[in-house]
């Protein structure tokens, strides 16, 4: 796709995500608009991931492991092809497969997430059976810069560059948000990217909610033979919604009916 | 006199670590994640001569769970080991997310179970694993008691392609007798090793050779028979067995390595009780308290688990019902 075409993508993700939130009146509304455009790149430009060659081995692996914005990825994935949109008007409903987190029940979701910190390990693992199988797909991990504190995460760290799983890159999507505060307030974790690199990590810094930047950046993987490959994407909560943007309270808000009509004419 | 002979037989986790390697050896998807626990394992040698088939992730039990889980879902057949008091409260929330919830078909092995460490101490005890996997959905629990089904058990794991949790312990198990089947091992079937008219005696795992030591006793010293069942899979239970011995109204008795509470005797009593049987009815295990200090025969004598304690506590159930 060209860029003006992905920039297009995202405005239409975007608007999608608020009507299945807005009509499901759950969600989380703000981490699913800061990820978007990731997902937007990954999906249309890097994953080699399809409906038709789900089953194989040698696809690559997308893992949320910031399951609860589920929506950004059911949006993105009835884009693909890898089921009916339509379905996405049971989103949390009564015996819906489309809840509130990821789940294998949906075609196109490759693991259950929803509790934090568990994305990255199942990514090493997933990474670690390419390397013994000697095939050449890819693993990725969303990670929120709210779940970074979770010890799992600093195991799964150490395990990825112990076995220098290039094949493996995990992205931060940093709104710098979480649902009590700053990530700096909650629990500060900087400075992430020298934290990464003396992990063993290889590491980037990208505007994530820029397609282009994050394109060129993909592009590049592996960041360095040998390491895993780590990219702080640098996003803003809420993103494209002017009154959600850097706002705490959207980050599971729900837009009222005349919010829902200004977001929507803001993504028009 | 010792609770159990230990010096005969082998230890379940030598005939794991050795079935293992036969496994890996017929079949290089079979990989064992370990986490730091080769030695204790006893995978060391599975190591040497296999190493393209070990992960080891270090002291990092959560990490063990979540890469064992994404291991098997590209289709390894992963054998996650680590010491069970870790593996299944350290790790819960990765057995329950990531190998239940997910179905990806990790065999979760819980290495020197129940109070195998004896005076390690409570850390290093899991008297809790039975109670908090059943609890989750989608996870076949199985505790063999001797050399032969602990094998039966590995194999059919292996071929399983189902989440299952594998408890053991370290020290020598003399072979249990030919089951009334002739030696047959399949989850979920329970193994009749005696047979009596009297009472049932149920134990799992290292508790089936001290019933069947009770049994002994009782037949020589009171003249009561006791039927023994090796009930190893305590999720998804026997239920068709338990039906059949409690219908003919005899005593039962469970005896487990582990609380009390959510375990083997638990299991049983739910499944009696809500169907209509009004057994007699006693569970041995460990209470509901902070457990007395000891090597594991210790603990198991205090708390009757042992020849003398498991026939008294028979005794005592007759007199008062």
């Amino acid at each position: 796709m060209t860029i003006k075409e992905l920039e297009i993508k995202s405005k239409e993700y975007r608007r999608k995500i608020l009507k299945y939130i807005y009509k499901a009146k759950a969600g989380h509304t703000g981490g699913s608009l800061s990820c978007i455009d990731i997902l937007n790149v990954l999906y249309n430009e890097i994953l080699n991931v399809s409906p038709d060659n789900f089953t194989s081995s040698d696809r690559d692996r997308y893992i949320q492991s910031k399951g609860h914005c589920v929506e950004a990825l059911f949006v993105v994935l009835a884009d693909k092809g890898f089921f009916p949109e339509s379905d996405l008007e049971t989103l949390c409903q009564y015996q819906s497969h489309y809840i509130g987190h990821p789940t294998r029940k949906v075609k196109g979701v490759e693991q259950n997430t929803g509790a934090l910190g568990h994305g990255l390990p199942l990514s090493v693992g997933t990474a670690l059976a390419a390397k013994m199988d000697e095939i050449d797909y890819k693993v990725f991990t969303l990670m929120g810069d709210g779940e970074l504190p979770e010890g799992s995460n600093w195991e799964a760290f150490l395990t990825a560059s112990h076995y220098k799983l290039d094949n493996l890159c995990a992205i931060l999507d940093y709104n710098k948000l979480q649902i009590s505060g700053t990530t700096a307030e909650v629990c500060n974790t900087e400075p992430i990217a020298d934290k990464l690199k003396s992990f063993g990590w290889a590491v980037r810094e990208v505007d994530g909610n820029n397609v282009e930047a994050l394109k060129d950046v993909l592009k590049q993987l592996p960041f360095e033979q040998g390491k895993p490959s780590f990219v702080i994407a640098h996003t803003v909560k809420g993103k494209g919604v002017s009154y959600m943007e850097n706002q705490l309270k959207w980050h599971h808000g729900v837009p009222s009916a005349e919010q829902y009509e200004l977001a929507m004419t803001e993504l028009s | 006199m010792a609770v159990v002979d230990t010096s005969v037989g082998k230890a379940n986790l030598e005939v794991f670590a050795e079935t293992l390697e036969a496994l890996a050896r017929e079949d290089r998807n079979v990989i064992a994640v370990t986490s730091d626990s080769r030695g204790s394992g006893k995978l060391a040698p599975f190591g040497q001569r296999l190493p393209k088939q070990i992960v080891e992730v270090g002291i990092a039990e959560q990490n063990l769970v979540g890469v064992a889980a994404g291991l098997a879902s590209t289709g390894k057949k992963v054998f996650a080991v680590s010491p069970a008091c870790f593996l299944t409260a350290r790790s819960l929330e990765q057995i329950k997310n990531d190998v239940a919830y997910s179905d990806n078909p990790v065999n979760l092995v819980g290495i020197s179970a129940g109070v195998s460490y004896g005076a390690l101490g409570s850390t290093h005890h899991s008297l809790h694993d039975f109670a908090v996997l059943r609890a989750i959905n989608n996870m076949i629990i199985v505790a063999p008691a001797d050399a032969f089904e602990t094998e039966q058990a590995i194999r059919q794991a292996a071929a399983l392609e189902k989440p299952v949790y594998l408890r053991f312990g370290k020290k020598n198990m003399p072979l249990l007798p030919i089951d009334t089947e002739g030696g047959k091992f399949q989850f979920a079937k329970g193994r009749i090793i005696r047979e009596g008219d009297d009472l049932v005696l149920i134990g799992t795992g290292e508790t089936v050779q001290p019933a069947l030591e009770a049994a002994k006793k009782l037949s020589k010293e009171h003249n009561i028979e006791a039927t023994v069942v090796s009930m190893h899979t305590i999720k998804p239970l026997d239920y068709d067995l338990l039906s059949e011995l409690a219908a003919t109204g005899k005593p039962i008795v469970t005896v487990e390595e582990h609380m009390i509470y959510g375990g083997l005797g638990e299991a049983c009593a739910s499944f009696l009780i809500q169907n209509g049987f009004k057994n007699p009815f006693k569970i041995i295990g460990i209470p509901d308290e902070y457990t007395v200090t000891g090597s594991q025969n210790d603990i198991f004598r205090h708390y009757g688990i042992s020849e003398q304690g498991i026939a008294s506590s028979f005794l005592n159930l007759i007199k008062k019902n």
